[in-house]
């Protein structure tokens, strides 16, 4: 089990469990991490899952697929750290992951 | 008000299960127009993943969500049924036992004797962009859709977005406008790359603004906007001065007017009995992602399962005094002179 620590944007961490291969997103909505909405339930169409990935984690994370930038687009605040949640996969490498959930989705 | 259209079925909701009903009911000689509020065929599958797989649908192991909406259109072109597009329905009223008349916000009437509603989630609608007190604005300065250009001309235009609509607007409504300023979060556009490069060429001529960032607040008073601030890509706020904003952040569904048609609504869905997936109202049926009963799969092939009980009893109403015989395509000769096939 790798741990992901979603962040609110009144600052308290919320610490989940999630098995590697599933997304961020699904370890949200598993656990029922309040403001990540996943309205296409993970398909990259809808930005509803949007996080931000702490600094210290952006390299790890990786960039943003073209499709999922193009999806960005509908987001609200979108920062040069932002993600949707449901285009990270979980893996070792990310134990211990810091995301932070906007203060609204789209 | 223009005279009615008359048909058997009046089906809300050009989505796969609305397709696919046009099918069922053709096979049972029953005419139906569709009517939908967005500009395409298809629904969600075309809408939000025309490009995306789909890998559930019995006996296609793979096809996309314009692939499957493609291939319904060809399925029930045997039937020749009635598209009317980029049109809501607003109001059912009951006129006969049954006999329902439709009306669509463009004033289109319709007569028939049972409608189909696969309305999905409700109607796609533009996406309020969730800038503070942005509803203050709207329909005065603000305007998620361009139904007049004319209604623009002189004024200081803000056009935020970077897909085809955001770029359209910008290039149709730049020889009207007093000035346009094109917002966007990123130097990069998903629009058609040669609208992209028309507007490059209007920058660079000095004819309109572009401006690379998000809106943050909105400045004005009594509806009338005057400005609206940004936020950079560095962070750096800066003021855009324009008295019409024109935000375009996709579409996304909203039960609409399905809510005011006498239905019962549970959760915003639709209870139907699972014989035929009939409303509380007799004659009207719903299908699709729209409706709700005890196990119920918010998937296509459910709502296929779910037209082909409902056009069943959808004979009864329209032919009364006709009797139904179970058929196959297969072997059916009857069933295969209406698919155009013997
Ligand atoms: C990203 C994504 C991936 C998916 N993947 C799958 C999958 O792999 N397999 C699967 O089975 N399902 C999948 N689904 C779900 C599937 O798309 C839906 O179950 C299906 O589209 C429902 O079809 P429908 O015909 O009921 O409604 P919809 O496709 O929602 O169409 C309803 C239509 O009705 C119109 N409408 C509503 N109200 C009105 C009105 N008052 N006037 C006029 N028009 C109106 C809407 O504009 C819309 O076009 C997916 C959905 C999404 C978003
Ligand atoms: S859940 Fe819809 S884009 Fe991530």
């Amino acid at each position: 089990m790798t741990k992901i620590n979603f962040v609110d944007h009144s600052g308290e961490t919320r610490t989940v469990d999630v098995e590697n291969g599933a997304t961020v997103m699904e370890a949200a909505i598993r656990n029922a991490v309040p403001g990540i909405e996943a309205e296409c339930g993970g398909a990259c169409a809808c930005a509803t899952c949007h996080v931000y990935v702490d600094e210290a984690w952006t390299e790890k994370v990786g960039k943003p697929t073209p499709m999922e930038e193009d999806m960005l687009d509908f987001g609200y605040d979108v920062r040069p750290n932002s993600r949707l949640s449901c285009q990270i996969k979980v893996s070792d490498e990310l134990d211990g992951l810091v995301v932070t959930v906007p203060e609204r989705q789209a | 008000m223009s005279e009615a259209i008359k048909t058997d079925v009046l089906i809300i909701g050009a989505g796969p299960c609305g397709l696919f009903a046009v099918f069922e009911l053709g096979l049972l000689d029953m005419k139906v127009h569709l009517v939908d509020i967005l500009d395409k065929i298809g629904g969600q599958c075309a809408e939000l993943y025309p490009e995306k797989p789909i890998y559930d649908i019995p006996g296609i192991p793979l096809v996309t969500g314009q692939g499957l909406t493609e291939a319904l259109l060809e399925q029930i072109k045997p039937f020749d049924p009635t598209f009317h597009l980029n049109e809501m329905v607003e109001s059912i009223e009951k006129i006969g036992d049954p006999g329902f008349r439709v009306t669509t916000d463009a004033g289109k009437v319709f007569e028939c004797k049972v409608v189909v509603v696969s309305a999905g989630g409700g109607s796609f609608q533009p996406k309020r962009p969730p800038v503070p007190g942005i509803e203050a604005y709207e329909n005065t300065s603000v305007f998620y859709a361009v139904r007049k250009m004319e209604q623009f001309r002189d004024r200081e235009i803000l056009i935020v977005g970077g897909g085809d609509s955001a770029l359209d607007w910008t290039l149709n409504l730049h020889p009207l406008a007093k000035r346009i300023t094109l917002l966007h979060r990123r130097d990069d556009f998903r629009a058609a790359p040669h609208s992209v490069e028309q507007m490059r060429k209007l920058v660079a001529d000095g004819k309109m603004d572009l401006k690379i960032g998000q809106v943050t607040a909105l400045e004005g008073a009594d509806g009338k906007l005057s400005a609206a601030q940004v936020k950079g890509s560095d962070n750096a706020m800066s003021t855009i001065s324009c008295d019409t904003m024109l935000p375009f952040f996709g579409l996304t569904m909203k039960l609409g007017p399905v809510a005011n048609w006498g239905l019962q609504l549970e959760n915003n869905l639709i209870p139907v009995e699972t014989a035929s997936f009939e409303t509380n109202v007799p004659g009207i049926f719903a299908i699709g992602d729209i409706n709700t009963y005890p196990g119920k799969l918010k998937l296509i092939l459910s709502g296929f399962h779910e037209g082909a009980l409902m056009a069943q009893k959808a004979h009864r109403y329209v032919y009364p005094d006709k009797r139904l015989v179970f058929q196959y395509t297969t072997s059916s000769s009857s069933l295969q002179k209406k698919l155009g096939v013997n």
